[in-house]
């Protein structure tokens, strides 16, 4: 039996949708059969940060009408193995699909793969209730801003009372300097204030935009830290205890100090 | 105490990381408390009333808001006095 985990936030333009393109080709390249849905009918965005626009031909919305089988709508991840996509529908709106359709669905593709992973819409409305209603896990992305955290807040209050309880956080674009001059809260900050487990924190990287303009993920890119901050959260998600990542001081900076004793 | 004064004089240099901590932490014991701005005001008002009974108070700058520690969710209210009634206390005299 597969796990669906949902990954939502609340606030938009957090990184639900850059996380669930990473996370699921994260555990698509570590051999698991993966299945991304798009659930943000009518702001379809998954396809295009994977590189898939150009493939879709059935959506979400086919699949729970009863249009076509769920199978005929999955667009395959060619540089995966086992990565697919379910595209959400651009041109209808949330209502277009209910909460209990979802949970059909969910349960149906449970059987295929290993982890489902649900792309969940900005907002609490509609669009949140058919997103959660087939998950078993949640993943709550925030970033270190008032706004964001705030959200974040009534997002978990929210997912408790629909019995997705300890939902696990992902602070997105951590920018370490910030932190370091006061400027910005930190991650203990951030947990004391949600009082939730912290399944991993994604550092700012310019990568990020450079790889989704080429419709491509960092997790697979070795040399990025948002990459390895992705694997690390991958790995946990499999039930590995990876320590957090020493984001604070940069390599080289790092090196020379070990070098010269100081740590 | 410094705290207190430097909020006083607008003079808040605390780092803006404490800045957001802080106002993240007040605004969320109103956001889980799920109390409305409609029930907050209403209270404002009442208290003026039964103040206004016994001291003049600056009714602009009365600030009614929540806060918490440790699990205790307290009502606190910054009430600015201007001047005392003097007939409340010739009353009693």
């Amino acid at each position: 039996m597969g796990e669906v985990i949902v990954v939502t936030s609340g606030k938009g333009g957090v990184g639900k949708t850059t996380t669930t393109a990473n996370l699921g080709a994260g555990l698509a390249s570590l051999n698991n059969r993966v299945c991304l849905i798009d659930a943000d009918i009518g702001l379809r965005n998954l396809d295009v940060v994977m590189g898939l626009e150009n493939r879709i031909v059935y959506d979400l919305v086919d699949v729970t009408s009863g249009n076509c089988p769920y199978k005929k709508a999955l667009i395959k991840d060619k540089r995966f193995e086992n990565l697919y996509l379910l595209p959400a529908a651009q041109t209808k709106d949330k209502t277009a699909v209910n909460p209990d359709q979802m949970r059909v669905l969910c349960d149906e593709m449970r059987d295929e793969y290993d982890y489902i992973i649900v792309d969940c819409p900005a907002g609490i409305e509609q669009g949140f209730r058919n997103a959660i209603a087939g998950a078993n896990q949640a993943i709550v992305v925030t970033t270190p801003e008032v706004s964001a955290v705030r959200d974040a807040d009534r997002i978990i209050g929210l997912l408790e009372k629909e019995d997705l309880r300890e939902p696990k956080l992902i602070i997105n674009r951590m920018r370490y300097h910030m932190v370091k001059h006061g400027d910005m809260m930190s991650i203990d900050d951030i947990i004391e204030i949600l009082a939730v487990d912290l399944l991993g924190v994604v550092p700012e990287d310019e990568l990020v935009v450079i790889s989704t303009n080429r419709g491509e993920m960092v997790v697979i890119n070795n040399n990025s830290k948002s990459g390895q901050a992705y694997r690390n959260i991958v790995r946990r998600i499999k039930g590995e205890n990876v320590p957090m990542m020493d984001l604070e001081d940069s390599g080289f900076m790092k090196k020379l100090r070990r070098m010269i004793g100081l740590k | 105490m410094l705290d207190f004064l430097n909020k006083i004089f607008g003079r808040d240099n605390s780092p803006s990381r404490t800045v957001a901590k802080e106002r993240l932490r007040l605004v969320l014991v109103h956001d889980r408390v799920g109390v409305s701005p409609q029930l907050l005001q209403s209270l404002k008002t009442d208290l003026i009333q039964v103040i206004n009974n016994y001291m003049e108070i600056d009714e602009e700058a009365l600030e009614v808001s929540l806060d918490s520690s440790e699990n205790q969710v307290a009502l606190v209210a910054n009430i600015p006095v201007r001047k005392m009634k003097r007939k409340f206390q010739t009353e009693t005299a």
